[in-house]
């Protein structure tokens, strides 16, 4: 048994699960099932935060390999396993998910008028997909969650999303399971490789330099799409401005995010050659993305297309990180990654609360908010400014340690990626400037209420954790600190190591 | 002689026979009470084949294995959830005669037959009982034009199939002069040592087995039969006959013709790929839900059709894992689609599904369960089912087929996700009659597998395993 002697992570995984089943057995007229349905996910989606603190507190930072860990057989003649632990890469990201998930569910909860019911289960199957997920030391465990999330989501904004709900739902969802099939394959060709689907062992396999080629193609085209790179990254737009607000902070908060665990944990960490290989191919993407996306968001009129392309940008300046082999690229990626996690997040809420009010994303039909609405106003500003990447807020400590990471492989590529942190704020500043600062002129925004204290709720905590991020890192950073010395030293050992000889595929362990 | 070998299938004939009689005589007797007792036939069958012992029988000709013993279960299966589902859909349009469920009844047998068949002869014999059954069954609601036709269509086109069946064993047996299949393997032991002629006799042994799987290009008849059938005999095609067709052909390919896996490999490929494609780019366009149906099944189809060409216990288990997901997947789909009745009348375009969510919670779920498992979509059934496939498919290295596969899914899943779309999104049309109980039972019961399939796969995993060794043993 692991450390704190339950399964504390099966626990956070399929508690969720449990609060549906409370769901689906309340009956009552609608306006009850209503109620008791937001009561009984909110509940449980702050238990899951409680039990998932254990990891918080019981984390080991000096241990670098999986923690927590449980395993049951499952389908033992395949070496397939029900098997579950966090390491530094990936604890950080079971939070981020069970802190989110009740803060939705808080900001759904007087805008979700329809199939409130059901849109509670939906955001708790998510969680339990989410935090699955990022558990999952078996690949076959980690593609179900990992594609499993599809279902709740297309729902999410197919149902309660906005006029063109069905086009974003699709795109979505197609785009995303495009990519994930071909992971599928890439996986199964690992698993009859080397016989099991177990994650650490996977991770401490040899493949050959041709096989790890094609792999690292069929996971790139799943990731890929996930985090998202360009070119690919054009249903994220449409997804995020059809969404409710609270599917968007999911989709920005941590659906991405998944995308850039996937790089790290199988691309990176399983195919070190073909990822040495590749970069180029990663940097060049990436900091294209960094620099168009960054030019297409100044052009946005729609505040929520503005926040998702600024995503992308961020995205690419976590792809950049992650690829350059060193501690501080990949430490400012996980970095950049987990605040871009909190301050997206954020910001999609920042949108919502106005949309709420006067139910328009367009930026020009605001301005002046600073007056009457002057919480807000300081809410959004430390936000912005997070995500500009100011020091002191959480999104300078990554992109800084990307850019010195950077450094180390090339210094037009730190040069390039660097450029996010002089475009990011253009268009941030531009649209804070737009929609808070002028004169208050527009007669529907004099009536508009400051944040109610729901709302406070909801942000403080998000603005708590961007200061404590940016002022004292090292309380993130001591989870992977290990971790990440841990990897990038087995990088360098692998490269340096005679490359394992090809072999015909067809063996199969049974 | 071995004759317990077959004592479920007497038993199921002669209990067959004893209701027709019964229903003969008594002639107020009711429909659903036949259809009852048929059920009760079925029941007894599933349990008498699970306790008695394998073994070879009859000269040869009939083989009981774990093979044999999991593709009954599985006819059973259908057949009764077929049986149930007509309960009440016959009897509302007025088609409830006592032929009905003894026609299924035979056709059952025809299809035990069919998984136990181990001589050209009896493949041939048991495949036609089956197959007589079925032009009865698709034509029973004699009233209506559709149904006709569909029964016609079927009979023609079937023949054909049949005809092209029966001369490639007679070529098979003119070069090789024997029907049997263990005989068959000896002589055909290296792809040497088989004549021209004879190989010219598996490929039209393989394409009249390919028409009776509806697997493209030999699907013609399928959406037609599909749509002009009534629905529980829609329900019956889409399951039990394709089950028993497939195992007929995996037996046929992996025992007599199992040697000669080079020569026949890439006609299963071109046929599965054929099949994968055509299900799913022409069901895109389809607005009747039966008819988009029949393309599903022939693209699944040409998913199993993966494991056969992968070949091998592994290919075949692959292959036996995508049926028994299948037909739970289609029996819960078409009882989803019985319980689509407005006013008295059972309709069957998607648009009728029009906003479902908001006036039948429950039925919309068990319809997007299946929508999103047969799209597989993990974490249902019909995602462990591509994966099995999938991962034969790897293992010998047919890259091109897995990667055409996996793509067409994708492809597939469009419409799948439209029928969501038009259950979740759209605007709420007037509601459904409200369900009778055999339709919600076996819709409920199929949801339920398909939905917690990956808790208890093991076991299933294990037993098609074990069957799909049972061929190479």
């Amino acid at each position: 048994m692991n450390q704190v002697g339950f399964p504390v992570l099966s626990l956070i995984t399929w508690l969720p699960l449990v609060g549906v089943g409370v769901i689906l057995c309340v009956r009552g007229d609608e306006e009850t099932v209503a109620s008791n349905a937001r009561w009984t996910a909110l509940w449980t989606s702050l238990i899951v935060l409680a039990v998932s603190l254990v990891l918080w507190a019981d984390w080991d930072p000096r241990n670098p390999g999986f923690q927590f860990v449980e395993n049951v057989p499952w389908l033992p003649e395949f070496g397939v396993g029900y098997r579950m632990g966090v390491d530094g890469i990936s604890v950080l990201f079971v939070l981020l998910s069970t802190l989110l998930t009740p803060i939705c569910i808080l900001a759904s909860w007087d805008t979700i008028t329809r199939y409130v019911r059901e849109y509670m289960i939906a955001f708790l199957i998510l969680e339990t997909m989410m935090v699955g997920m990022f558990c999952a030391l078996d690949f076959i465990i980690f593609y179900i969650f990992f594609e499993g999330v599809l279902i709740p989501m297309f729902l999410i904004i197919g149902v309660w999303g906005g006029p063109r709900r069905v086009y974003s739902a699709f795109k979505f969802f197609l785009y995303t399971l495009t990519g994930s099939v071909l992971l599928l394959i890439g996986l199964i060709g690992m698993w009859i490789y080397a016989g099991t689907t177990d994650i650490p062992t996977l991770l401490h396999t040899r493949f050959p330099v041709g096989m790890q080629t094609w792999l690292f193609l069929a996971f790139f085209a799943s990731f890929a799409v996930k985090v998202p790179m360009w070119p690919v990254h054009t249903w994220l737009p449409d997804a995020h401005v059809e969404a409710p607000t609270a599917g968007s902070v999911i989709l920005a908060g941590v659906l991405l995010k998944m995308g850039g665990y996937g790089f790290i944990r199988f691309s990176f960490q399983m195919l070190p050659q073909a990822s040495a290989e590749l970069a180029p191919l990663m940097f060049t993407l990436s900091v294209v993305a960094v620099v168009y996306t960054a030019y297409v968001a100044l052009a946005q009129e729609d505040m929520k297309k503005l926040i998702a392309y600024s995503s992308v940008a961020h995205m690419g300046i976590v792809t950049i990180g992650i690829f350059t082999f060193n501690v501080q690229g990949m430490q400012g990626a996980l970095f950049t990654m987990l605040s871009h996690g909190i301050v997206s997040a954020a910001l999609f809420l920042i949108v919502g609360v106005i949309y709420d009010r006067l139910h328009t994303r367009e930026i020009s039909r605001y301005g002046g908010l600073a007056d009457n609405m002057p919480l807000y106003a300081f809410a959004f500003m430390v936000f912005a400014l997070a995500s500009v990447g100011l020091p002191g807020t959480s999104g300078f400590i990554g992109e800084f340690l990307v850019t010195i990471g950077a450094l180390h492989v090339n210094f037009w590529l730190a040069l390039l990626g660097g450029m996010g942190l002089i475009l990011g704020p253009m268009y941030t500043l531009y649209l804070y400037r737009r929609v808070i600062f002028g004169r208050l002129t527009k007669l529907d925004l004099r009536s508009m209420r400051d944040l109610t204290p729901r709302e406070v709720a909801i942000f403080a905590p998000l603005l708590v954790i961007t200061i404590w991020m940016g002022a004292y890192p090292t309380s993130f950073s001591r989870f992977w600190d290990a971790t990440v010395s841990d990897m990038i030293a087995q990088h360098r050992q692998a490269m340096a190591a005679p490359p394992a000889p090809a072999v015909q595929l067809a063996r199969f362990v049974r | 002689m071995n004759w317990q070998i077959a004592l479920p299938e007497i038993v199921l004939s002669v209990l067959g026979m004893a209701i027709l009689i019964y229903g003969v005589l008594r002639k107020t007797a009711q429909a659903q009470t036949v259809t009852m007792l048929c059920i009760g036939a079925l029941l007894i069958t599933g349990f008498l084949e699970v306790t008695r012992a394998g073994g070879v029988g009859y000269n040869g000709q009939y083989v009981v294995d774990a093979f044999a013993v999991l593709v009954k279960e599985l006819v059973l299966v259908g057949a009764a959830g077929t049986l149930i589902l007509s309960l009440d859909y016959n009897r509302r349009q007025g088609i409830a005669r006592f032929e009905f469920p003894v026609l299924i009844l035979f056709a059952t047998v025809g299809m035990m037959g069919m998984a136990s068949a181990s001589n050209l002869i009896v493949l041939y014999l048991t495949l036609e009982l089956q197959s007589l059954c079925s032009y009865v069954l698709a034509a029973s609601a004699r009233d209506e034009l559709r149904s006709a036709e569909a029964g016609l269509k079927y009979f023609v086109l079937s023949s054909l199939a049949s005809g092209l069946l029966l001369y490639g064993i007679s070529l098979a047996y003119g070069f090789s002069g024997t029907m049997d299949f263990r005989v068959l393997a000896g002589l055909l032991a290296s792809p040497a040592s088989a004549s021209a002629g004879a190989i010219v006799g598996v490929v039209f042994i393989l394409v009249g087995l390919a028409f009776k799987i509806a697997a493209a290009p030999f699907h013609m008849w399928t959406p037609d039969v599909y749509e002009g059938a009534p629905t529980p005999v829609t329900a019956f095609f889409a399951t039990a006959p394709k089950i028993a067709a497939m195992a007929l052909f995996l037996r046929t390919m992996a025992e007599p013709f199992g040697h000669l896996l080079g020569s026949w490999r890439l006609l299963i490929e071109i046929i599965s790929v054929c099949s994968m494609i055509l299900g799913a780019l022409a069901a895109i366009g389809q607005s009747n839900i039966k008819r988009l149906l029949a393309y599903s099944s022939i693209g699944h189809m040409g998913y199993a059709l993966i494991g056969l060409a992968a070949g091998g216990p592994i290919g075949m288990r692959g292959v036996l894992i995508y049926l028994i997901t299948y037909i739970f997947m289609a029996l819960g789909t078409f009882g989803c689609v019985l319980a689509m009745r407005r006013r008295g009348a059972f309709v069957e375009r998607i648009e009728d599904l029009s906003g479902l969510a908001r006036t039948d919670p429950a039925l919309a779920l068990a319809f997007a369960v299946f929508m999103f498992s047969m799209a597989g979509i993990p974490p249902l059934s019909g995602f462990f089912a591509k994966l099995y496939v999938f991962l034969a498919a790897v293992q010998q290295q047919m890259w091109v087929l897995a990667v055409i596969g996996v793509l067409t899914s994708v492809i597939s899943s469009f419409y799948y996700l439209r029928i969501v779309k038009v259950i979740y999104f759209d605007p709420t049309a007037p509601a459904f009659d409200p369900k009778s109980n055999g339709v919600a039972f076996v819709a409920t019961v199929s949801g339920l597998f398909t939905l917690f399939f990956l808790v208890f796969s093991g076991p299933f995993v294990g037993w098609a395993g074990t069957a799909a060794a049972a061929l190479f043993g």
